[in-house]
């Protein structure tokens, strides 16, 4: 019997791992072709990427981008390639995309909506970038809404100054009644100050001041406005005016008094139960019916209140949602230091229920920036009404698919990066420990 | 805010209503109140002006007047001699065809690629991705233009299945036929039919039930209890032997048996298309502005439900499953008994306000045509009869009654399947 025990002296090297679980192939073996019905899937989704991409490439790249017409685009194809099927005549887009853009703004002016456009995001950068722009440009920011007005437009510059003294004359008010008399008189006193400027002061004021000092810019009418100029303009103004808005509609419905919630519940519900649509009818039908008779304001800025009011009731109920979510403690913990109510809500209370709200509020936004599109159906020419248009002209009748690639695009591009931007913040703001 | 310390008593001062929380509240109140009181005066004085001036009262007499145009997609019967009523109501079932149908699509799909985006197939995960992002961030009312588009522009016309050499076919053993008219499915007929009941008379809102219908719904939710009782059977005889019986033979034959036994003694048959002429005709049109509305409707909302799926199913901790496999479960039980109960929690109240969103977009079928209560009472109705206060008001009224009735019902489901928290 002789001993057959073994025992190794020294470590054996360590081996590289075999070939098919690591690398290229490993990945593809675990992610790919894991089981038989993963395999399955795998092929099936390869066939489907290859039946889609080879329909859609070939008509995108083997296109026509000069032509005056269809036909002329659909006879280079044959010369070309032999068919006019799978193929884009982009032409369309080549000729018209300036007009799919800017509507029938006066193209010597197209500078001022563009202007508008960069000057938006020159407002905006204090907003969403706040760590790394200084915050005074702030001031910039609250300029800019009567400045875009102006840019937009036309005319003359006392309009929107007008307009912007409204608030100066109603803060003037509220500092002077709240340190004198109360904080709620104060408040009442600057909304009575502000309307009443707005309402009987104003007109002459801008009437005097254009008499005096005529400053102002080739004015443009409404109904040259239009493409995905307008789908901006709406949905900006819709977004900036409904987000102060909802806020106030969130709080009113969270509100210990009665008379106020109910108020803000049955707003809320009303237009959250009726599809956008029927508001925008309401815009271009009924609302010249509420005011005064021989009032007539133009149908853009119908088309804004309605759009604004309808954002701004989902815009509540997205922060009501963050305002429930917050732990009582933290209401609590506000009156435990004495703060008052609005004290309350501006440092502790809104700051967060905001940002867990922020997913929330970025996809109302989109929601409401791609239901701009409905205004075509009362004939607004946004880019989808604009894109029939175009259709009916005879050089391009019968032509679909272009148009609808490039609408697609454009809002995809928009909405795209907003929902990119929301998660960019939520993971900024994280101040959890995850 | 309420005071925390009880205040001295005092005598009451006409200032204590600003500075006192006590009375702060309730002068808050009032002036909101008088404040939208008289906004609310105000609109309706305007109002009544400018329909004086115009020479337009409120009225809804019009209603009753003929219609006098067309309603090409219709349940019931409907002619251009009946009144608006009869044509709102009509659009009023069109309207709510399109959202149950869209809604039930739209669940099936938005599941499917919601589990799908959390398969660990990267391919496929991405795929669905791109669906779910392609779908989400381009405006609904351009997929219903574009669906609409790619029906009648890329589908074969009706002439191309005629003849010798037809360039199209009908599928599924010749009873189905897809054109740029429409999609013409089988229509169910009974030879040895019951009849109809007749509701409301003549009225406007008068509606026919199909008696035959009626007798499958009976017989389908008798097989129903009857496969419950069963189970129960089975599952009380589990208890007692820890034996579970097979009793899926017994169930099928509960489900079968009885409908065809009803069917047959209602001589149930397909009425099938036929082409005569330049069009199809017999079978069930479903016209493109239906089908665009529905496709695109249902794959636009699938999106948005997906990703609540998959928010639903990631909200569930990974103990959870790793306690079930602990307990013996296989995974179907995994997902059915453990899984899926407590993701539904999550699931359903985003999934009910995307139902009320897939019902209020129905009402963009106005750009493709599709005659649903926008269409005919917020359409031709309005123009015609220049009722616009009315007609938008009624239809306001309608969505607002359609919408707070889904959520009332979705609200007594998510009650139901509520965690009971102690």
């Amino acid at each position: 019997m002789s001993d057959v025990s073994f025992v190794r002296t020294e470590m054996l090297p360590e081996q590289a791992p075999p070939a098919s679980e690591v690398g290229a192939i490993g990945w593809i073996k675990h992610n790919l072709f894991s089981s038989w019905f993963n395999s399955i899937l795998t092929l099936v989704s390869l066939y489907a990427i290859y039946y889609v991409l080879s329909g859609i490439l070939p008509w995108i790249f083997q296109s026509v981008w000069n032509a005056d017409s269809l036909n002329q685009c659909r006879e280079i194809m044959l010369e070309n390639w032999g068919s006019t099927h799978g193929h884009a005549c982009w032409a369309v887009i080549n000729d018209r995309w300036l007009q799919l853009l800017f509507g029938f703004y006066p193209s010597h002016l197209y500078w001022r909506p563009i202007l508008a456009l960069i000057l938006l995001l020159v407002a905006l950068a204090p907003v969403l970038y706040s760590d790394r722009v200084p915050t005074k440009m702030l001031i910039f920011s609250a300029i800019y809404p009567f400045l875009m007005v102006w840019l937009m437009w036309g005319g003359t510059i006392w309009g929107p100054v007008s307009a912007a003294l409204g608030f100066v004359v109603g803060w003037g008010a509220y500092t002077l009644l709240s340190k004198q008399l109360s904080e709620l008189i104060g408040l009442i006193g600057a909304a009575v100050a502000a309307v009443i400027w707005w309402l009987v002061i104003s007109g002459y004021f801008t009437g005097a001041m254009d008499s005096i000092l005529p400053i102002g810019i080739e004015a443009v009418e409404s109904r040259q406005f239009g493409g995905f100029m307008l789908a901006i303009l709406l949905g900006v103004v819709a977004i900036g005016v409904s987000l102060p808005i909802g806020i106030v509609l969130a709080l009113g419905r969270q509100s210990d008094l009665l008379i106020v919630k109910y108020m803000c519940v049955g707003f809320i519900e009303f237009i959250r139960g009726v599809p956008l649509i029927t508001l925008l009818f309401v815009a271009s039908l009924l609302l010249n019916l509420f005011l005064p008779p021989g009032t007539n304001f133009d149908i853009i800025l119908r088309v804004m209140i309605m759009m604004t009011l309808f954002s701004a009731a989902y815009m509540a109920e997205v922060i009501r949602g963050g305002l429930a979510a917050l732990p009582r403690g933290q209401y609590e913990g506000a009156d435990s230091l004495g703060l008052n109510y609005w004290q309350a809500q501006r440092l502790i209370i809104m700051p967060q229920a905001l940002k867990i709200s922020i997913p929330g509020i970025v996809s109302t936004f989109i929601g409401i920036f791609k239901d701009t599109t409905l205004v075509s159906i009362i004939g607004l020419f946004d880019v989808i009404g604009l894109a029939s248009a175009i259709r009916a002209d005879t050089a391009w009748n019968g032509i679909y698919w272009e148009l609808f690639a490039f609408i697609a695009a454009l809002f995809f591009v928009v909405c795209f990066s907003m929902s990119r931007y929301s998660m960019y913040l939520e993971r900024k703001l994280q101040t959890g420990h995850r | 805010m309420t005071t925390l310390t009880d205040p001295p008593k005092e005598h009451f001062r006409l200032s204590m209503l600003l500075y006192d929380t006590r009375y702060r509240s309730a002068t808050i109140q009032v002036i909101a109140l008088i404040g939208f009181m008289l906004l609310a005066a105000w609109i309706i004085s305007n109002t009544i002006q400018n329909l004086e001036a115009l020479g337009k009262p409120v009225e809804f007499g019009f209603f009753a007047e003929p219609a006098s145009y067309d309603i090409n997609q219709r349940l019931l019967e409907y002619t251009s001699r009946d009144s608006h009523l009869r044509a709102a109501f009509i659009g009023l079932l069109n309207t709510l065809v399109v959202a149950v149908l869209g809604c039930i699509t739209a669940t099936v799909v938005g599941v499917l690629v919601g589990v799908l985006r959390l398969s660990n197939n990267w391919l496929v995960a991405r795929i669905m991705t791109v669906y779910v992002e392609m779908f989400r961030n381009v405006p609904v009312l351009l997929w219903i233009v574009l669906a609409m588009a790619i029906l009648i522009e890329s589908l074969p016309a009706p002439r191309a299945f005629r003849g010798e050499d037809a360039t199209a076919s009908m599928n599924l053993f010749d009873s189905v036929a897809v054109t740029n008219r429409g999609v013409y499915i089988p229509e169910f007929l009974f030879s040895r039919s019951l009849g109809d009941i007749h509701l409301f008379g003549t009225s406007s809102i008068r509606f026919d039930i199909s008696l035959d219908l009626i007798a499958v719904l009976i017989v389908l939710g008798g097989s129903i209890f009857a496969m419950r009782k069963v189970s129960a059977w089975a599952a009380a005889k589990q208890e007692a032997t820890g034996d579970r019986p097979t009793i899926w033979y017994i169930n099928l034959g509960i489900l079968i048996v009885p409908m065809l036994i009803l069917l047959t003694i209602l001589g149930f048959h397909l009425g099938y298309p036929e082409l005569k002429g330049f069009n199809f005709s017999g079978g069930t049109h479903m016209r493109n502005s239906l089908i665009a509305l529905w496709l695109a409707l249902s794959l636009y909302t699938a999106a948005f439900i997906a990703e609540i799926v998959r928010a639903g199913i990631l909200a569930i901790s990974k103990g959870q499953t790793e306690a079930a496999s602990a307990l013996g479960l296989r995974p179907g039980r995994t997902m059915r008994l453990v899984i899926l109960p407590q993701a539904l929690r999550v699931i359903i109240p985003p999934m009910i306000s995307n139902y009320l969103n897939l019902t209020k977009n129905s009402s963009l079928a106005i750009a493709v045509g599709y005659m649903d209560i926008t269409g005919t009472l917020g359409g031709i109705t309005m123009n015609q009869t220049g009722r616009e206060l009315e007609c938008v008001l009624l239809l306001m009224l309608v969505y607002l009654t359609i919408s707070l009735s889904i959520s009332a019902v979705m609200n007594w489901y998510n009650n139901r399947v509520k965690l009971v928290e102690r």
